[in-house]
């Protein structure tokens, strides 16, 4: 892995994202969107990664992430997605829901569609309103579906100003991350280590199915799905262990991997080589799990300076009998085969990495020490 | 802590009538909270003062300027950095590894500046511009003191490298002198000069080089006295000033734009094996030659004296006066605590200065809303007053969302601060179930380990039962798992559940056993046997015998047991005797219910024996 840049910007970050590419495109990622938070002021900003011939005039090379524009956030911003091309998502500490436009033109954003009581402890329509942090939000145009600190889900759908569809008390403890298993269907995780699969096209308001860790119920802080497999899910703790579950088999997970030392808040595999997945911590690392199998062409003793390789074999806890043409790497059963090479990333401990991104070669986190790193090869 | 050094700044608040209404005000760890009052000095008081506001002030206004965090998080990277190789510096390389750490320390004050001056000149309107140009000079006279001080401190310079080492200080702060190299100083002998000084590693020893210069400053004094230069009065006085000639220098005033770089060329001419103590002596006269009696020296001037006079706790006390924010004062003095460099200087309460100054520091962090986290790791390395300052401050940290609460909390656990993390995790549960929100208070008590606190959601969801006559949230109560052993409480309710699941499976034998366990393990709490007992009911009633004779027998214990310690209401209040109706009924049924049951099982037990 080549250089990676680090650029201080005044602000705690706790979201990055970068934006989507049109499909088809061929080009790399340029633009990424940051959202900062514990600031009496917060911003949702845009910045953009130069190219060859973009040397701005005091020298910045390459690689060095330039401000686009930016713009006032009330309250914390807890998560952030990208709705499509010029829209973003964010989810705040308020409550409210948000959709910022990007113009282009003049490089500018603004507010374009609200819900600003997406999620509260006690209603709007009572006197003592009190709202809830929103915590988790995932985008699949034109629908969004958001979670929160009171345990409730939404639907919306972007220019429908009422929510589509609310579970009011889905769940008795907060809900930190939702993610979306095939399009009706949505999988939340839970602060008393719980994962609960949401049918929208069943009415009730109970999951349709319910998996959990075995012994402590350790809340869980974050969730991704496998790019091409459905059913393959990743989960972080609090305790920092990272899950791999099927959800088709059994109501535990498949494997358990004892990873950071902290809280881990973001996990991503990688959208176009599903085999490599990442990893970020209040513990201050990133980490970079490899577990393609093509191990003897990989230097097996290989250390650069600033990271570490070690080498895991997986631990698992059930699974004998996996009737599948494609067997997931995260899922095989074979030990001996399959090892996971895990580098960390960033070149010292900092603060905590909040939040992390991945799309082609490009990587872009953003931590705690106020500082956005961003790589533009991640496979060299 | 001593004298005044001038009057105190007075500052207006806005909308505030000083003149006719009294403030009142409140210290906060670094704010100050004002507001006006109804006292009238003269008049009468009026009802409601005429400024309805509170104000906030701050003496710190840096900790809020965008381009000066750039400057507290990098170096607070650096900071920790240094404090944990502190233990593998040894021997030769440590005085190299802490030169590198104070230059981290000044590129990244230079990067500030640099910053500062592009923001300086993109301001929109002249007052912020000049407040950042004025900016820009403090953070550059902060880069000057600690260059100098890492020059005489920590490179711990000795003669002769010692004058480079100062040469390329005043080059670096004084952008003309590559300008007035080529001017003034641009003959052919400076640059014979400038080569005697081969860089460390070069094998002339002191000795040789002093009879080098020596050699040749008489061979200019030669040319002087033989006024081979008469003609021409430029070299002359060129001659002059490479003799290091004071008033030839003086001369030239206005191409030194200030005293230290008078010094400084002074010394290349004059003395250039100039030995470190005696360069207090030169420094003095370079002052006093510069200044020529028509102004009087600035704090910046007093700095560097008292940096060239070697006497460090002078040189951080005057930078602390001077400066308005602790940063400077602390990296410094820490950098040079590392070095060894300052005795155990006790205050009066009792830590030594570069704690003092790292507390104060890191106080002043904490009354940020943000930059709190930087503040915690300078905290961890006071090692008097660290910790209990971290206890204080961290527990008034505000707490709007969990997960600012979960990277509160790690920071306590990390240490082993048991206290707040109890106090943390109540208060968040008692939020939590304020907002009916019980799983997420069961898993603030279950993080704190708190028992206490797990029996009151505990008694809040049997609670919730009584009155409603079924669970909520039953996601939780039946996925509790090992939680559940926090308290008796949980466990209770834990089981309950359990027994409402099976007897739902109609497995009314295991549902019947686990129903009588719950009472004769006293973990059922007292208020709820009338519950279990009327839960037994429908057991009792069955067609085919469930209890068995023994468990019988302790069920009507159970009753006698909880019928007996009740006191008996003679009131005339109608509703105590409605429910004292009721519980008579109900009394009287189970009595029956058990009689009966008793009576098939004594039959049955007795008849099995054929079987």
């Amino acid at each position: 892995m080549e250089e990676i840049y680090a650029k201080f910007v005044s602000q705690k970050i706790s979201k990055t994202r970068w934006r989507p590419l049109p499909p088809g495109s061929l080009q790399t990622a340029e633009t990424f969107a940051t959202g900062s938070w514990d600031n009496e002021e917060n911003y949702v900003s845009l910045w953009s990664i130069g190219d060859f011939e973009n040397l701005d005039s005091d020298g910045g090379f390459e690689g060095d992430h330039q401000l686009l524009c930016d713009i006032r956030h009330h309250g914390d911003i807890m998560d952030l997605q990208f709705f499509d091309q010029e829209r973003i998502v964010t989810a705040s500490s308020t409550g409210c829901v948000t959709v910022f436009l990007h113009h282009p033109n003049n490089q500018t954003l603004s507010v374009n569609q609200q819900w600003t009581t997406a999620h509260y402890h006690t209603g709007p329509s009572s006197p003592s309103y009190s709202s809830a942090p929103c915590t988790g939000i995932v985008c699949n145009n034109p629908e969004i579906v958001t979670v929160g600190e009171d345990g409730r889900i939404n639907l919306f759908r972007a220019d429908h100003k009422e929510a589509v569809r609310t579970i009011d008390n889905a769940d008795s403890s907060t809900l930190h991350a939702v993610t979306f298993l095939r399009t009706p269907e949505i999988l939340t995780v839970n602060s008393i280590g719980q994962l609960k699969i949401w049918d929208f096209r069943q009415q009730g308001n109970e999951p349709s199915q319910i998996l959990s860790l075995t012994g402590d119920r350790v809340p869980l802080h974050c969730v991704d799905r496998h790019p091409n497999q459905q059913h393959v899910v990743a989960t972080g703790g609090q305790d920092g262990m990272l899950s791999i579950w099927d959800v088709r088999q059994g109501t535990m997970p498949v494997s358990l991997l004892k990873a950071h030392e902290a809280e881990m808040w973001e996990v991503h595999f990688h959208p176009s080589n599903p085999d490599h997945l990442f990893t970020c911590s209040e513990d201050g690392s990133l980490w970079h799990w490899d577990a393609s199998t093509d191990v003897p062409e990989k230097s097996l003793l290989f250390h650069q300076g600033g990271r570490t390789s070690t080498f895991l074999s997986h631990s698992i806890s059930n699974q004998a009998n996996v009737h599948q043409s494609v067997i997931s790497s995260w899922l095989s059963t074979d030990p001996a085969k399959d090892r996971i090479e895990i580098t960390s990333l960033l070149p010292s401990r900092t603060l905590s990495v909040n939040s992390l991104d991945v799309l082609g070669p490009c990587l872009v986190c953003g931590t705690d020490a106020e500082a956005i790193y961003v790589t533009r090869h991640l496979f060299s | 802590m001593e004298e005044l050094d001038g009057e105190p700044t007075v500052t207006l608040i806005p909308g505030v009538n000083s003149k006719k209404h009294q403030m009142c005000f409140d210290w906060g760890p670094g704010e100050m909270l004002v507001c006006e009052t109804s006292f009238n000095k003269k008049e009468k008081s009026e009802v409601v003062p005429s400024c309805p506001f509170i104000y906030i002030i701050r003496k710190d206004v840096d900790v809020y300027s965008q381009v000066l965090r750039k400057l507290f998080n990098e170096s607070h990277g650096i900071f920790v950095g240094l404090q944990r190789i502190e233990e593998e510096l040894t021997g030769k390389s440590r005085k190299s590894q802490l030169v590198r750490v104070s230059k981290n320390y000044r590129s990244v004050i230079r990067a500030c500046m640099e910053e500062m001056h592009q923001v300086a000149i993109a301001a929109k309107d002249p007052a912020s511009g000049r407040q950042f140009s004025s900016q820009v000079s403090i953070l550059s006279a902060m880069e000057l003191i600690w260059n100098l001080c890492e020059i005489l401190f920590i490179e711990v310079a000795p003669a002769g490298p010692l004058l480079l080492h100062l040469l390329d200080w005043v080059r670096l702060h004084v952008c003309e002198v590559d300008s007035l190299s080529a001017d003034v100083l641009g003959s052919e002998n400076p640059s014979k000069h400038e080569s005697f000084w081969n860089l460390p590693g070069n094998t002339q020893t002191l000795t040789e080089l002093e009879l080098k210069w020596q050699h040749w400053h008489e061979e200019c004094e030669r040319y002087l006295q033989d006024c081979t230069f008469a003609s021409n009065p430029h070299l002359e006085s060129l001659c002059k000033i490479m003799l290091g000639d004071e008033a030839a220098l003086l001369e030239q005033k206005e191409l030194l734009s200030n005293w230290y770089h008078f010094l400084v060329t002074r010394l290349l001419y004059s003395n250039p094996t100039v030995k470190p103590i005696d360069l207090q002596y030169y420094a003095q006269s370079s002052l006093d030659l510069f200044l020529g009696g028509e102004s009087s020296p600035e704090p910046l001037d007093n700095i560097l004296m008292a940096a060239f006079e070697f006497d460090i706790h002078q040189v951080i006390k005057e930078c602390s006066i001077a400066l308005s924010n602790w940063w400077f004062v602390a990296h410094l003095t820490d950098l040079l605590d590392h070095c060894k460099l300052l005795q155990s200087h006790n205050l009066y309460f009792g830590s030594n200065m570069r704690e003092c100054l790292l507390l104060e520091y890191a106080s002043g962090l904490f009354a940020h809303p943000s930059l709190w986290q930087l503040g915690v790791d300078y905290f961890d390395y006071c090692p008097e007053l660290g910790r209990v300052s971290l206890e204080l401050h961290i527990e008034r940290i505000p707490l709007n969302t969990e997960q600012k609460a979960l990277k509160v909390l790690r920071i306590c656990e990390q240490r082993q601060m048991t206290e707040q993390v109890r106090s943390i995790c109540k208060i968040l549960a008692m939020k939590a179930v304020r907002n009916n929100r019980l799983g997420s208070a069961l898993s603030w008590s279950i993080r704190a380990k708190d028992a206490a606190f797990a029996t009151l959601v505990s008694d809040r969801f049997l609670r919730d039962y009584c009155e409603r006559g079924c669970f909520s949230d039953l996601d939780l109560i039946d996925n509790l798992g090992p939680a559940m052993m926090l308290s008796d409480r949980l466990t209770f309710l834990g089981k309950y559940r359990e027994f409402h699941r099976v007897y739902g499976e109609k497995r009314f034998a295991d549902a019947a056993s686990l129903l009588l366990s719950l009472m004769t393990s006293q973990i059922a709490p007292r208020s709820f046997w009338m519950t279990l007992l009327t839960d037994a009911l429908p057991l009792l009633e069955q067609k085919q015998v469930i209890f068995s004779a023994e468990q019988t027998y302790e069920l009507m214990q159970c009753l006698e047991d909880l019928t007996s310690g009740r006191p008996v209401h003679g009131g005339p209040d109608t509703q105590q005797c409605q429910d004292d109706d009721i519980e008579t009924t109900k009394v009287e049924m189970l009595r029956l219910a058990l009689a009966r049951n008793l009576a098939r099982a004594i039959v049955r037990e007795g008849s099995l024996e054929g079987f």
